[in-house]
């Protein structure tokens, strides 16, 4: 009786868990992770001794976060065409994903233009210091992302993503979800914490 | 994951790995490797040649402080205009070999020297895999690795001299280059290379965490992992945890430096001149230094820990005492290691109450760290033990790891540490419990698995030689400076002349410069023994420890791919060593219980049942073949 049991439990433990690439990929999210949750808390550390500069958002960081949510919906939507094969859909869903990533990165730097235009300064308190390197950090990760995003874009033209092969797509669309999670988690922090 | 998709992937490896395995040419065979075992064995190279430099280092300052009127002229030749004429060293210069001393060690030999070569080594060999998950990372991280030491090395010749702010390159110090001639360009090369450092070590941690968790052949479920790769596997998740965050602290300090932020600056005046940074924060670098910095401290030992419980375990021919305590006890100090980082920064104004449950915490770490030591110490206790070198280094580990520890739990006082900090008391504690025991642990796998690396043996009486003039010599250089360090010597001065009190000691520190002399002397012949050995030294048997584990089932002189034919399934643990009943007093991990029905206990002949479900499994074969 026992030894059936023993087998009923151990008989599932096949010991490969997950696809390594895809699992490479989630272990390289935490160290993003742990390089923003780093900056973040030097950001309160700091905060918290005084001689802080204050100053409001420009209202351009609104509009690029919506441009970067809606990015984040297509993507969605190129990787369900994808599934389904349906590569109209599919190409034209990537391209939109890719234009808005370009137009959330020009309107972060209009942001900047207009953060200058205030008298805050990337040299000056760090409260402005740290406001320009979260947005550099982010938009420097949002450019590795295009890149990986031109790659499957390329791919999806020659018709390489389809249901039988969504690796490459499924690891595109998680690392952009990633990086649009990341700026509304650094977007509602500066509010915050402004 | 479905079936089709899993079909999908095995699919993806074999057309991955085929185009570039087929007639490998030189450089990718020996440069541009992606095979696992000579990517670990290009890191303990450059490990080595990197020991030799920054252990030189370390004489040249331990003459400085032991004979302050010694001529060293004679270093002239290698050192040039940093000896003055009248044989003198530089004072900036002894600044900047104390702080490359302490880089190169810890990060260059004790991180990427030690994970870099056991955990590329042993992880695909001990878990049954043919090679890390990605072999193309594996071998960036080791070009990065190359790259980072290009830099730091060609900083060592620079006009203005390398870094010389300590290897915690605290600012203001490492911030203005007008604070010492080193934290000009020597600054920027070292950050520039410790960034390029960062980047290697995560993505070979990144591959190691990967590889352990889904490349495990069938029938190794983590309760039946070796202690080695679990310990291995620890180290790389608190690097990928921990490194990010030097990243970010060594980029914060670049824009303080070149953009001219004030991230941890403020109020500084230079020849009565106020520098235009205000607002800074010279506490929050400390901050984030230390939260990579006592985690690193645990990168660097836990290897060495992990190492030594595979070979004294082999070694005493008994089962691991406490395996799963083991890992409990290496979680725990893994946890708490992220939680105590303000204990060296105790002394820089922090609210007492915050000091105190630092303390506490900090304290707790020797509740782990005790288990430890026990657990060894059982395991040796009435053990058939075998004092092969790698045993004799791993038991001197243990000893290290214990009077270190020790001296660690005085330190944690934060009462006690307003006085200890910074002195010599606080070197002689991280050296014992750090540097030493690490190194141990190095030599220790260096002399255990050389014969799985180059297929031939060491010579054993001169690793026994190696073994008690460092044994020995460690003690006498660091059990003095202990006392040094309480009469209150300060750590990076350059002599101890301006004080009275310091002169009684003078014999004392002389003592410990000759000792550190003598051990550095003991290490050529280590030197000798390993590159003789990998040309001229016998030839290794299949098993020559008759050890459990699985890379002794693999060929002598593995080849890319690991073993011929299938992968070799794991039906037990690794530590069926001198069973009662068994034929062989020890019990590889790919024999089945069915086989071994003389010795098996009663639950174990209930796993018999499993075995045809083990065998059967093989989904986890990246390539089918070795070649
Ligand atoms: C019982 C365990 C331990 C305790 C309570 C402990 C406590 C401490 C404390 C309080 C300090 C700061 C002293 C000061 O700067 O004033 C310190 C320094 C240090 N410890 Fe430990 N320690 C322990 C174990 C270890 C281990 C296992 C390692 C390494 C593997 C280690 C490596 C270091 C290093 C490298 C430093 C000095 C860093 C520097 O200032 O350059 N310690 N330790
Ligand atoms: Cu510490």
């Amino acid at each position: 009786m026992e030894s059936i049991n023993y087998k009923v439990e151990k008989e599932p433990q096949e010991t490969l868990a997950m696809d390594p690439m895809k699992f490479i990929l989630w272990l390289f999210l935490v160290s993003i992770i742990m390089l923003f949750a780093s900056q973040t808390s030097a950001y309160l550390v700091r905060r918290a001794e005084g001689n802080w500069l204050e100053f409001e958002m420009p209202r351009i960081f609104w509009y690029s976060t919506v441009v970067l949510l809606i990015s984040s919906i297509a993507m969605q939507w190129a990787y369900f065409a994808a599934k389904k094969d349906q590569f109209k859909q599919l190409k034209i869903a990537i391209s939109i994903t890719f234009v808005l990533g370009l137009a959330f990165l020009w309107m972060q730097f209009e942001g900047w233009k207009q953060l200058v235009a205030m008298n805050v300064y990337f040299v000056g308190n760090p409260s402005g210091s740290f406001f320009y390197v979260f947005t550099g950090l982010h938009g420097f990760h949002i450019i590795s992302g295009l890149i990986v995003l031109l790659f499957s874009w390329m791919a999806a033209f020659r018709l390489k993503v389809h249901a039988k092969n969504l690796r490459r797509i499924q690891i595109c669309a998680t690392y952009w979800h990633f990086l649009d999670i990341l700026w509304l988690y650094l977007f509602v922090f500066l509010l915050t914490f402004n | 994951m479905s079936a089709i998709e899993g079909l999908e992937t095995a699919h993806h490896h074999d057309t991955e790995h085929e185009h570039h395995h087929e007639a490998p040419n030189f450089w990718q065979k020996y440069i541009f490797s992606e095979d696992h075992k000579v990517i670990a064995k290009q890191y303990l190279i450059t490990g080595i040649l990197w020991a030799v430099i920054g252990i030189s280092m370390s004489i040249v300052f331990r003459i400085q402080l032991g004979f302050q009127d010694a001529n060293l002229s004679w270093l002239k030749p290698v050192l040039g205009g940093w000896i003055s004429d009248s044989g003198k060293l530089d004072p900036n210069f002894y600044l900047a070999l104390v702080t490359m001393h302490g880089t190169i060690m810890v990060f260059f030999v004790l991180t990427a020297g030690l994970s870099g070569t056991f955990s590329n080594f042993l992880i695909p060999l001990q878990i049954g895999a043919r090679d890390m998950a990605s072999g193309f990372m594996n071998m960036l991280s080791y070009w990065f690795f190359f790259l980072a030491s290009v830099i730091m090395f060609a900083s060592l010749f620079i006009q203005t001299g390398p870094a010389a702010g300590g290897w915690v390159i605290y600012p203001p110090l490492s911030a203005l280059p007008q604070a010492h001639p080193g934290s000009g360009l020597g600054m920027t090369l070292w950050l520039a290379s410790m960034a390029f450092f960062i980047v290697s070590q995560l993505l070979g941690g990144i591959n190691y965490i990967t590889t352990v968790i889904n490349l495990r052949t069938r029938g190794m479920s983590f309760d039946r992992l070796p202690l080695t790769i679990w310990a291995f596997l620890i180290t790389a998740v608190l690097g990928l945890i921990s490194f990010p965050v030097l990243l970010s602290s060594v980029l914060l300090l670049i824009f303080d430096r070149h953009f001219g932020t004030s991230f941890y600056l403020s109020d500084i005046y230079i020849n009565g001149e106020a520098l235009p940074n205000v607002g800074g924060s010279p506490i929050l670098f400390q901050h984030l230094f230390w939260f990579l910095g006592h985690p690193e401290v645990y990168i660097v030992l836990l290897p060495g820990l992990g190492i030594t419980s595979e070979i004294i375990a082999t070694n005493s021919r008994k089962p691991i005492f406490g395996y799963r305590a083991m890992i409990a006890s290496m979680l725990g100090i893994a946890f708490l290691a992220f939680i105590v980082w303000a204990h060296h920064m105790f002394v820089t104004g922090m609210n007492p109450f915050l000091g105190s449950v630092f303390m506490f915490l900090t304290l707790i770490i020797a509740v782990p760290s005790a288990v430890k030591g026990f657990n060894y110490i059982t395991t040796l206790w009435r053990g058939n033990i075998v004092f092969t070198p790698g045993m004799l280094f791993s038991i001197g580990l243990v000893s290290l790891f214990v009077s270190g520890g020790l001296t660690g739990i005085i330190l944690g006082n934060s009462a006690l540490d307003i006085q200890l900090h910074d002195t010599y008391f606080v070197v002689a504690h991280f050296h014992l419990v750090m540097g030493a025991a690490s190194a141990f642990g190095l030599f220790a796998g260096v002399y255990h698995w050389f014969p799985k690396m180059f297929g031939r043996m060491m010579n054993n009486s001169l690793g026994q030689i190696h073994f008690w003039l460092t044994f020995i010599g460690i003690y006498l250089v660091f059990i003095p400076m202990h006392y040094v360090g309480i009469a209150g010597f300060p750590r990076r001065y350059y002599q101890f002349t301006s004080y009275d009190f310091t002169n009684k000691f003078m014999d004392m520190n002389m003592f410990i410069s000759v000792a550190a002399i003598f051990t550095f002397v003991a290490q050529f012949i280590f030197l000798w023994n390993f590159f003789y050995s990998i040309f001229k030294g016998r030839k290794a048997p299949q098993n020559p420890w008759r050890s459990n584990t699985l890379e002794w089932t693999a060929p002598i002189n593995p080849g890319h791919g690991n073993w011929e034919g299938e992968l070799p399934a794991v039906y037990r643990w690794s530590y069926d060593y001198s069973k009662p009943g068994a034929k062989e007093d020890f019990i590889p991990q790919n024999i089945p219980y069915s086989q071994t029905l003389e010795s098996n206990f009663p639950h174990e002949n209930e796993l018999i049942a499993t075995e045809k479900a083990i065998e059967s499994q093989n989904f986890n074969d990246q390539f089918k073949n070795a070649h």
